[in-house]
């Protein structure tokens, strides 16, 4: 059942044409999607690769019910969104978001209202590795309004 | 009167614990009580407003009541995408 899978989670790299071919409609004027990739800088750390942790159960039915949202809020045709989980080395695609619509103002808000909201609400951790030989936890270690001030201004 | 729960743990918290799950018998109410006995425990500095909870694996809220035989999992602020 499609309706299953709108949120999933990945131990393999993601493929954007791959996940960009399951949205396709007839109907649909626009689509739009993002895609995390990890960067080798954060708050000036040098990161060398990062490990995601997945609460898979939770994430994917709370990720289905913000993308169940997004459909209602946005009048969607479709909507899809994979996490990756395990260890990445910087570049790779961490987190891919795609929406088809009618139009393109609904597409666009839809794909970052999505994200947004993975952002917020999954049971999603990341530890970084930095160049330095230290690691920490993202929003954890360094201080709980740097983690609020982050979230804010996604 | 106390209640048997098991207590999972993620991330930050599982270091903090030195265990990702245990079993634990305590005089609480409600995940918020959970959360405050055992973040002092464990020695963790994240803020309860931060955090989450899920308990028997539905996201809750801290004024959530907590039942004998219930599993809590506790999660550290999280940071997806």
């Amino acid at each position: 059942m499609a309706m299953l899978n709108r949120m999933s989670v990945a131990d393999q790299a993601i493929n954007p044409e791959e996940m960009r071919a399951t949205l396709v409609d007839r109907a649909a004027g626009a689509y739009a999607s993002f895609e995390g990739w990890i960067r080798d800088n954060n708050d000036g750390h040098q990161v060398q690769r990062l490990e995601y942790e997945v609460y898979a159960p939770l994430a994917i039915s709370e990720g289905e019910r913000i993308i169940e949202g997004a459909i209602q809020k946005y009048s969607l045709l479709h909507a899809r969104c994979v996490h990756r989980i395990g260890l990445l080395e910087i570049g790779e695609c961490a987190v891919w978001v795609g929406v088809t619509s009618g139009h393109r103002d609904e597409a666009f808000r839809a794909c970052r209202y999505i994200i947004d909201e993975v952002k917020h609400r999954l049971p999603i951790w990341k530890k970084e590795f930095y160049v330095n030989g230290d690691s920490g936890w993202v929003n954890c270690e360094r201080c709980a309004t740097h983690a609020r001030g982050d979230f804010a201004s996604v | 009167m106390s209640k048997t729960l098991t207590i999972r743990y993620f991330a930050i918290f599982r270091e903090h614990a030195g265990l990702s799950e245990e079993t634990v018998s305590l005089e609480v109410e409600t995940a918020g009580d959970v959360f405050e006995l055992l973040h002092a425990r464990h020695g963790a500095r994240e803020a309860q407003g931060q955090c989450k909870v899920a308990i028997n694996d539905q996201l809750a809220d801290w004024q959530s009541p907590v039942r004998d035989g219930d599993t809590v999992l506790l999660f550290p602020p999280v940071a997806g995408g």
